[in-house]
């Protein structure tokens, strides 16, 4: 079997694009030669910047597969890591803060990666090198970039990021999502819970309505006269239809949510008095969750290759920067097409970008990259939905070949079987990601 | 979802009466007194639920799970061939041992009375249940002239498919490129929650499991998805890898 030629010569017949012929032949000469010309200088150098989903598994998957041939840096700030995906479920009570906590250091004594706890602030794409916060730099022969995602200035008017305490995002987890809660279940009985949700394209697209469903469930035990408004400049959202069916079914009457066609587009919000302002109504809430709009984390645009939103556009079979083919960008921060930006996608890209990460640096078998995405959500107790699908990398994007979702009406059994099916999934990428 | 309620979920409800009128033919015809108890019997269809990974009687073998032959009165996690969870290995040095009453424990709760152990189980609760199923086990698992022979714990026809499709002979290290798409959801080691380990699988439990998802003749919607787009031959390098990972450390 030969899988390595098979890939090469399906790449080499097709007609597209003349930089993954360019990728392709490097490949084979490297395999050729069977020692690349950047071996002959020494270990070549991956540094990946961001260590969550993506940044995390590629840099364990470069090292490990290299079995040390490959020197790995991964420059995170955060010592801990807090993941966003399971995080609504500990607003919801169903897990504790320490459960969603992940630290490196099996990454460092596992797999020899150097982990440097400190932010990564300019790219010198000529020089191939990385500068630091705290001064110093990091040269690379590949870098992965895997920032996640900021904020985008200005998005809701009346806020920004000195009025997160007031008004927490809970978009990043950790000490937001810590806050958000103990706002929630300090609320005064029969409060109101504004959400601003975001608009397309956002990090984990059932995100904000699983957390709907989360706090519903927290106020329907402690506060069950409260309501929940949904600010929403969207006309439709991720699993919708599930979404609907639940509150309907676990939190009658409590939920309200304004889309566009009622101003939902149209919102200003005033921290220091509380208040929401929906297309010139002005609403007083208790508890107020913006989640702004949103762009890949500002070392992407620092390198120069994002596009006009804010994204970093990639080569679908490889996840190189169409910008730079030195560079890699993988999860929320990548404009690849088709996958959303969840965990569980920026874990499936970063396994074919460190396949291609080897192939190019030690000249490993490349093989097709193929991708794949399921997203869990938490609706109530033992009551779990999931969307999926597979992927495929075509010269235009990352597009979608297959899919399936949750359906209304489903037994109990299933829901609960659903929800065990989540806890298996956290557990095996927390693995796959960390350890 | 455990792989045993996933592969029952396909059985209509005519199979499941005629199943119900098979066992109750056979009850009929069994001898007052004989060797096998009524109770046994019924442990036998019982058995079911264990079959897809358990061996048991002459000739049985480790597959997905442990062989259950001498299983009475044998620390837990103590044949040197099997490769155990860390978890049931712990159990039995900790003094575990499978006495009927620790057997009968175990089955009503696996995760409650073995924390963090592979076995994809959720536990039968009905305690008449366990007794007929152990009363079955201990009859087939000693050494006794009424040892029935070992079943395998699944066939290719089972499903329909071709039994050439276990011929193939896969590429490891392609399927472990390839098991990067199965490790975002199964854990390489360490225990089952709520999806199970397919790690040291045997060759053919796994291409016939896979096969089936991809048919359609197993029934899980991510599944189905992931084993859809493979090929023969990427199903074969994917067994070919965690088989191999099975006998790493």
């Amino acid at each position: 079997m030969n899988q390595g030629e098979g890939v090469m010569s399906q790449w080499k017949g097709n007609s597209g694009l003349s930089r993954r012929q360019v990728l392709a032949t490097a490949v084979a000469a490297s395999t050729a030669l069977s020692a690349p010309a950047v071996l002959a200088q020494g270990r070549p150098r991956v540094v990946v910047v961001g260590g969550g989903a993506g940044g995390a598994t590629a840099a364990r998957y470069i090292a490990r597969d290299s079995k040390g041939a490959v020197d790995v840096t991964l420059v995170e700030p955060t010592r801990a890591y807090y993941s966003c995906f399971f995080s609504n479920l500990y607003i919801g009570g169903f897990r504790d803060y320490a459960s969603i906590g992940h630290s490196y250091g099996a990454l460092a004594a596992n797999h020899g990666i150097n982990v440097v706890h400190d932010w990564a602030v300019s790219v010198d794409r000529d020089k191939r090198s990385v500068g630091l916060a705290g001064g110093g730099s990091l040269s690379y022969d590949r870098l992965v970039l895997s920032p996640g995602i900021d904020f985008k200035d200005g998005s809701v008017p009346g806020w920004d990021l000195s009025q997160q305490n007031r008004m927490p995002h809970a978009y990043k987890a950790g000490s937001q999502t810590q806050l958000l809660k103990a706002q929630v279940e300090a609320m005064a009985q029969g409060g109101v819970y504004c959400m601003v949700a975001p608009p397309n394209p956002f990090r984990c697209p059932p995100g904000p309505y699983e957390r709907i469903s989360m706090v519903a469930h927290v106020l329907k035990e402690t506060n069950p006269t409260a309501k929940i408004l949904i600010v929403d400049p969207k006309a439709k959202f991720s699993k919708q239809g599930l979404f609907e069916d639940g509150w309907q079914r676990l939190y009658p009457g409590m939920i309200e949510r304004i889309g566009p066609d009622f101003g939902g587009d149209k919102v200003e919000v005033r921290p220091a008095s509380m208040e929401v302002v929906i297309d010139g109504e002005v609403n007083k809430v208790d508890v107020c969750n913006v989640i702004p709009a949103q762009q890949a984390g500002r070392i992407a645009a620092a390198a120069g290759i994002t596009n006009d939103a804010g994204w970093a556009p990639v080569v679908a079979h490889t996840m190189q920067s169409r910008a730079d083919e030195n560079i890699h960008v993988l999860g929320d921060a990548s404009h690849q097409g088709d996958m959303p930006k969840s965990g569980f996608s920026a874990n499936s890209q970063a396994k074919v970008c460190a396949m291609a990460v080897r192939g190019a640096l030690t000249g490993s078998k490349v093989y097709p990259a193929r991708f794949s995405n399921t997203c869990w959500s938490l609706i109530g107790t033992d009551d779990g939905v999931k969307v999926g699908a597979s992927y495929e990398a075509t010269d235009e994007k990352i597009a979608k070949t297959d899919g399936f979702i949750s359906k209304t009406g489903e037994s109990a059994e299933v829901r609960k079987a659903t929800y065990e099916e989540s806890l298996g999934w956290y557990a095996a990428i927390s693995d796959d990601i960390f350890s | 979802m455990t792989a045993r309620s996933t592969a029952s979920a396909g059985k209509s409800p005519s199979a499941r009466a005629a199943f119900a009128a098979l066992t109750a033919a056979l009850l009929a015809v069994l001898p007052a007194g004989g060797a096998w108890s009524a109770d046994a019997e019924r442990g036998r269809a019982l058995y079911a639920e264990c079959k897809r990974c358990h061996q048991v009687g002459d000739g049985a073998a480790h597959r997905i799970g442990p062989h259950l032959n001498d299983i009475f009165g044998r620390p837990a996690g103590s044949l040197d061939s099997f490769r155990y969870s860390p978890a049931m290995k712990a159990a039995g040095a900790g003094g575990l041992v499978w006495t009927g009453a620790a057997l009968d424990r175990f089955l009503a709760a696996p995760r409650a009375t073995v924390p963090r152990s592979r076995m994809s189980y959720a536990g039968m609760k009905d305690g008449s249940d366990r007794a007929d199923l152990l009363a079955w086990l201990r009859l087939s698992s000693g050494g006794g002239p009424d040892r029935p022979p070992a079943q395998p714990t699944v066939t290719p026809e089972e499903y329909g498919l071709d039994p050439q499709l276990l011929t193939i002979r896969g590429d490891p290290d392609y399927g472990a490129y390839l098991a990067g798409e199965c490790t975002t959801c199964h854990r390489p080691d360490g225990g089952e929650e709520g999806i199970p380990s397919i790690t040291g699988w045997p060759h053919d439990d796994f291409v016939i499991a896979l096969q089936a998802y991809k048919r359609g003749k197993r029934v899980h919607p991510a599944m189905q998805l992931v084993a859809g787009r493979l090929s023969d031959e990427e199903i074969a390098a994917l067994a070919a890898h965690f088989r191999r990972a099975g006998d790493q450390p």
